[in-house]
């Protein structure tokens, strides 16, 4: 009792990082999402210099050298790196300006599905009677099927083509980002900084969006990280099918389509725009998981 | 019980009747009506046009139609095919065993390995072999399974010859579908060599299909294996001097398949969209390759009815897994 706490001089305070390299702290220990992060980067830069990277056009066609093959395989040159398709356009200026497609969809669709999922996940925290059990009903609908069938369901309304493709794609992910919002705003609800807050006569939109969302943005953020990995996929596989980016577009889907038919005679055509595919949203996935463990050390696995 | 199915009745059929709303609107809303479509290029007699709209009842109010089409389909009516002209029940049921078949071997084939993956990787826990098991199935995960089919292909088919490259069975067999199922038909048929026939077309298309339940059930498997490994009773298990592996595969497995089995349930529905992907690349006369024939083919009774049946049956099987999952653990049936 007798001897009160003294103020701590300040320079012995301990210094706490800004939030920013906290989580960069946090998010290095993860090697895999660190590595997958310089990926990701780097597929950014490509895809913004598309034009000034890549050897050729997209839809250049060299008619004298159909199904070229890579260039370190017999018979490839240097000229072509990653071989010709059966047209005799460059596959890897292909990959490059089919970069910018998929990251446009990702995107995109990302965007398309996050705000009015977060939107209507907030009204249904905030207005739990009919407003919000109606919402939660609908969505409900909506994931009773899987993406992907959803997806094709869409587009075969609205025809297939890239602008209905990120359409369909971006309805198929609403659902996951409204159950998201809704689920940590109902738990941030009944926090006294809230209660404070609404005491202090905080207006509804302001509580909803300045109070309550920033505290739920962890989990939405790698939500939409994993979003942007299944909307590449989906993207993808709505163009094999046919039903995604038309085919003189050089998305990475698409490319597979017409490859199917060198199976037997040109295996790079095949190859590479799946493992363009594979590789990104690998990297993706393995980003979400580091952002998780960065973010929100509750979530965090086993 | 009995109050336990009929809450999640409760919630499941409202959910049903919004997915048959779906399916109703979806053909409302196709550009130009299923008549235009059904005549395609050719020149419109207006009194047909009449005509074949009232034989569909397309000329009804919308809510009379929607009425129609929900009876009608409660009693199994889905409306025909334009091209085939045949009920799209019935082809739905003529098609169904050859995915339900596919979805049983994929299903069992995700199921062995991804269990016995999450068990070494969990057992083996921070070593190579765990960041390896873990990265494979990161990777398994992220398939886009229908390159994955095609690089499969390349290899087994075309390099090394050993697997056929599409379809259920070799032409010069003739069997008679008794069950649906090729294996159990060929097996009745008792032709030679015809059952080595299905099972190797099979193959290949049942890995495809189940490379991401298996990476599913894999990262599934393991953390849940490592949750219970920490469990006091494995340690007095351990220290009443058992085997390690009689610890694992009893003691600790028993009680980490819980969550897994739920796992497996919720994978209807990634099978049957990846079955949309499988069937085409290997040409399996199942349902995934029918909805997308007929997408092409403009074929809206077929998408509208194939669509409501594979929501149905996800519906029915989640349901199952639930009520399943009650009986099994009594603290899920009680809760509210």
């Amino acid at each position: 009792m007798a001897e009160s706490a003294k103020p701590v001089p300040a320079d012995l305070l301990p210094a706490y990082p800004s939030p920013l390299r906290e989580f960069w702290l946090s998010f290095r220990v993860n090697r895999g999402a660190t590595v997958a992060l310089f990926y990701f980067i780097l597929l950014v830069v490509a895809a913004l210099f598309a034009p000034l990277i890549a050897p050729h056009l997209p839809a250049e066609q060299f008619r004298d050298a159909l199904l070229a093959p890579p260039a370190w395989s017999e018979g490839g040159s240097w000229q072509f790196i990653l071989g010709t398709d059966e047209v005799g356009r460059d596959i890897l200026s292909r990959l490059l300006h089919g970069a910018r497609l998929s990251l446009m969809i990702g995107s995109v669709s990302v965007l398309l599905s996050l705000i009015p999922g977060v939107a209507l996940g907030l009204v249904a925290a905030f207005y739990p009677g009919a407003v919000g059990t109606a919402i939660m009903r609908v969505m409900d609908i909506m994931l009773a099927l899987p993406s992907l069938l959803l997806a094709i369901a869409i587009v075969a309304v609205l025809g297939p083509g890239l602008g209905n493709t990120v359409l369909a794609i971006a309805i198929v992910g609403l659902p996951s980002y409204v159950r998201l919002a809704r689920g940590s705003a109902m738990t941030e609800l009944h926090r006294d900084y809230v209660v404070a807050s609404r005491l202090a006569g905080a207006s509804q939109l302001r509580l909803m969006f300045n109070t309550v969302l920033p505290n739920c943005m962890a989990p939405l953020i790698v939500q939409a990280t994993l979003g942007f990995s299944s909307a590449i996929l989906d993207a993808a596989a709505l163009g094999f099918l046919g039903l995604g980016a038309p085919p003189p577009l050089p998305e990475w889907g698409t490319m597979l389509a017409t490859a199917r038919d060198y199976i037997q005679s040109a295996w790079w055509v095949v190859t590479m725009p799946g493992l363009a595919i594979l590789i990104t949203v690998l990297a993706l996935n393995l980003m979400g998981d580091g952002l998780r463990d960065a973010l929100d050390p509750k979530l965090k696995k086993g | 019980m009995f109050t336990f199915i009929l809450r999640r009745l409760a919630v499941v059929i409202p959910t049903f009747l919004g997915i048959t709303l779906l399916a109703f609107a979806l053909i409302h809303m196709i550009p130009g009506d299923p008549v235009l479509i059904m005549v395609g290029e050719r020149k419109l007699d207006p009194e047909f046009y009449k005509a074949a709209m009232a034989r569909l009842g397309l000329d009804q109010p919308l809510y009379l139609q929607y009425w129609h089409y929900l009876t009608g389909m409660l009693h199994g009516d889905l409306g025909q095919s334009i091209v085939t002209q045949e009920p799209v029940m019935s082809e739905f049921l003529k098609l169904f065993p050859a995915t339900l078949e596919l979805s049983i071997c994929a299903m069992l084939f995700a199921t062995v390995f991804g269990l016995a993956a999450g068990i070494v990787a969990a057992t083996r826990r921070g070593t190579v072999l765990d960041h390896t098991v873990m990265g494979a199935a990161l990777t398994g995960y992220s398939m886009p399974i229908f390159w994955w089919g095609l690089i499969l292909i390349i290899f087994f088919s075309v390099n090394l010859g050993w697997t056929p490259v599409s379809g259920r069975i070799d032409l010069q067999y003739d069997i008679a579908p008794r069950t649906g199922l090729m294996l159990i038909d060929t097996l009745l048929s008792g032709e030679e060599g015809a059952f080595k026939s299905a099972v190797m077309h099979l193959i290949l298309p049942s890995i495809v299909l189940g490379t991401i339940p298996l990476a599913v059930i894999a990262r599934m498997t393991r953390s849940s294996m490592l949750e219970v490994l920490r469990e006091d009773y494995i340690r007095t298990a351990r220290a009443k001097g058992l085997s390690r592996t009689r610890v694992v595969l009893v003691h600790a497995l028993r009680n980490a398949l819980m969550p897994v089995v739920t796992v497996i349930g919720l994978q209807v529905g990634t099978l049957l969209a990846g079955a949309v992907l499988t069937e085409t690349i290997f040409s399996w006369p199942g349902i995934g390759k029918w909805l997308i024939d007929s997408i092409s083919r403009r074929d809206y009774p077929v998408v509208q009815g194939g669509i409501l049946l594979v929501a149905t049956l996800i519906i029915v099987v989640n349901l199952l897994v639930d009520v399943l999952y009650g009986v099994i653990n009594p603290r899920i049936r009680h809760a509210r």
